[in-house]
């Protein structure tokens, strides 16, 4: 028999285990909820930080990444408050209902909860509690069941989760505005945090999340379980930013008939991967599933996409582009599994990466696996420099080497960002887009 | 009064000799014809001109008003008005047309000194000249020449240029790939820019292009330098016999 030797804990490793324990019995919920952190808790015991050789975490490895696990964030006082009460400048333009976390606890006086019919929002420490307006029922029917996974970063977010958002929205409904979930850092000491959200949209809804994440120096374990209902139309954008390590996890269960879009944005950020776990549980459902990564210095931005089409008939274009300065590191895995049952299925994942520096370094890595006979399924991927015959053309027109620069990138960042349906976030990200351009050295 | 000189030019690119000592005069509002057999380095003249990357210039020079321009970045020369449509213009995905003219004509004013043009002065500017040249709204909104056919390509080369009004404009085998219909339509686009202030270099490698845009000037490439010079009469001797006798001859 093989028995697989772990070797020595490392430093973070340690510091996890002994936050779990130390706060084992003051995180929020008894009962089923202490028994999800358990199990989740003894899958990162037996496995440890994922590593370059746990396949799907191949070009992110947390271990040599994660050196130190910073302590648990304490609940931010009123200068944390202050100090993340600007927060998301990125989207300041757009009008959103905005729901304020800082240092990952809810804060309800930093955020807009004018009632709404159809729209019932809460703190996920609250729900988990049982003490919260929403009752734990949707917190007991969803939480750690949206998507099932043994991944080592959800799993650590489950056993560790603090505070979140709780939001339903009833069948039907189409909230006013876009909901726009704000993690900021408050305190000055750097912490690590474990959010865990759960949003249900019901059959019939419409709706728009923003999730912007701006964490500061501190480390950011972030979960969202996302469960979408038939016959809605869902947008949902993420903007991660900031010197934080963030690790990002989407759960998510798609029903039928549905349009769903998310849109992944990341710039200046040192250390982001963005996990998405998708799951297409009802036929005829349409998806996009895009994003853009700006990098330069030294940052690592890792999308992770596990898109598993579980009900016939489904459409899903999966797009990243992501464009690379400096020494950073962009990394693409997508991985689409089409079930057999799956039949009809139409999935095409297309991924590029601009390379502006001869040291940056991008990994792209398609992946499908179709266990149905009559689906029609496809990939590509590029990593390449600025094509020099098109800034010839460009220079030979009078703009400037830089400018004609500028122009290309900023074609080709557009080009994703284009396909936000939400203009005001359309307009937010591709000036974001610009303003990241015009630092460029 | 000579607008362009070129003196005794070496041009090699990745090693290899394309131009071997050409020389060669274009006068203020002349247009001048360079014709000549694949190979003999008419492109290379073009791209040099603009000052494409990769083109090593060993030997000889290049005046723009007694003034060398050879290790002038292309944008500069561009706004020093040396213009090149392109034999092969490029697909600039993700940059509207529209984005794409106003950006270079205000990068060339600004460069050389002038204020940049307000929108509506912009926009009229655009209209009137696109329309003449047949290039819809469509066009303009589009990407610069995606999904463009070859004539809708040369088009906005010829649109480029009545924009960017430049003083020295080089077009590279603007014949090439256009039928009849579309070959007159560029023709006339290019007959209503000749003026006094404006020369022209016209490379083809067939004569039926200068029976449109006829030349002062005819000058014959052949390995690399000009071989004979005459008017347009020497285009129509061409057509008739080829260019059997330069080749032999410089060979």
């Amino acid at each position: 028999m093989n028995v697989e030797l772990r070797p020595v804990k490392t430093k973070a490793e340690q510091a996890l285990s002994a936050a779990y324990t130390a706060a084992r019995a003051t995180l929020p919920g008894k009962g089923a909820v202490a028994e999800l952190r358990e199990d989740a808790f003894r899958n990162f015991e037996t496995r440890g930080l994922p590593h370059r050789r746990v396949e799907q975490w191949k070009y992110t490895d947390l271990r040599v990444l994660l050196r130190d696990s910073y302590p648990l964030a304490t609940p931010p006082d009123a200068a944390a408050k202050a100090r993340a009460k600007n927060a998301s400048q990125v989207l300041t333009g757009v009008d959103c209902r905005r729901l304020v976390f800082v240092d990952g606890a809810f804060a309800p006086e930093l955020s807009d909860l004018a009632p709404e019919a159809g729209l019932a929002i809460g703190s996920m420490a609250d729900a988990l509690a049982n003490t919260g307006s929403m009752g734990d029922a949707l917190v007991a029917a969803h939480v750690g069941k949206t998507y099932p996974t043994e991944d080592v970063g959800v799993a650590l977010n489950t056993a560790l989760m603090g505070d979140g958002a709780v939001i339903r929205i009833a069948a039907g409904v189409t909230p006013r505005r876009p909901i726009h979930l704000i993690f900021a850092a408050g305190s000055d000491t750097p912490g690590s945090a474990f959010v865990r959200s759960l949003i249900v949209i019901e059959n019939g809804a419409k709706a728009t999340i923003i999730e912007s994440h701006d964490g500061g120096d501190s480390q950011i374990n972030s979960a969202l379980e996302l469960v979408v209902g038939d016959d809605t139309q869902v947008d949902y954008v993420k903007i991660t930013q900031g010197r934080a390590l963030h690790v990002g996890s989407l759960l998510a269960t798609v029903g039928a008939r549905a349009k769903f879009n998310s849109f992944a944005f990341t710039g200046d950020a040192a250390l982001v991967r963005n996990q998405n776990f998708i799951r297409f549980a009802g036929e005829g459902t349409k998806a996009a599933i895009r994003g853009v990564s700006l990098l330069r210095g030294r940052e690592h931005v890792d999308n992770t996409l596990l898109i598993e089409h579980a009900a016939p008939h489904c459409e899903s274009r999966e797009q990243f582009r992501a464009v690379l300065d400096g020494e950073s590191h962009a990394v693409f895995q997508g991985k689409i599994v089409v079930e057999p049952h799956a039949q009809k299925t139409d999935a095409k994942m297309l991924t590029r990466a601009l390379l502006l520096s001869d040291t940056a370094e991008a990994d792209n890595k398609p992946e499908l696996e179709i266990f149905a006979d009559d689906v029609v399924c496809g990939h590509g991927a590029t990593a390449g420099a600025l094509d020099p015959g098109l800034k010839f053309y460009l220079m030979s027109r009078g703009i400037s080497e830089k400018e004609s620069e500028a122009l290309l990138i900023e074609a080709f960042i557009d080009e994703t960002i284009e396909e936000i349906a939400h203009e005001g976030i359309r307009d937010a990200l591709k000036f974001a887009a610009l303003k990241w351009l015009g630092t460029r050295s | 009064m000579s607008l362009l000189e070129i003196k005794n030019l070496h041009v090699e690119v990745e090693g290899k000799k394309i131009l071997n000592g050409l020389s060669l005069t274009v006068n203020k509002g002349q247009v001048a014809a360079i014709m000549g057999p694949n190979g003999s380095g008419k492109s290379t003249l073009a791209y040099v001109l603009a000052g494409k990357p990769g083109y090593q210039v060993t030997e000889g020079d290049v005046l723009l008003d007694g003034v060398s321009i050879l290790e002038l970045s292309p944008d500069v020369r561009a706004a020093k008005g040396v213009f090149l449509a392109f034999q092969y213009p490029v697909e600039v995905p993700g940059v509207a047309t529209m984005t794409f003219l106003r950006t270079a004509l205000n990068a060339q004013r600004k460069t050389r000194g002038e204020g940049e043009l307000s929108t509506p002065e912009f926009m009229k500017l655009v209209r009137d000249t696109s329309a003449k040249l047949g290039v819809g709204q469509e066009m303009l909104r589009r990407a610069v020449n995606v999904g463009f056919s070859g004539g809708e390509k040369k088009r906005n080369e010829i649109l480029q240029m009545a924009i960017l009004k430049p003083r020295l404009a080089v077009l590279d085998e603007t014949d090439s790939g256009l039928d009849i219909d579309a070959l007159q339509i560029v023709a006339e686009g290019v007959n209503r820019l000749r003026s006094p202030e404006r020369s022209m270099i016209v490379i083809t490698h067939y004569q039926r292009l200068l029976n449109f845009i006829v030349p002062d000037v005819v000058h014959v490439l052949a390995k690399g330098r000009v071989v004979k010079t005459g008017g347009k009469e020497l285009a129509l001797e061409l057509e008739a016999k080829g260019y059997a006798e330069f080749v032999g001859e410089a060979a």
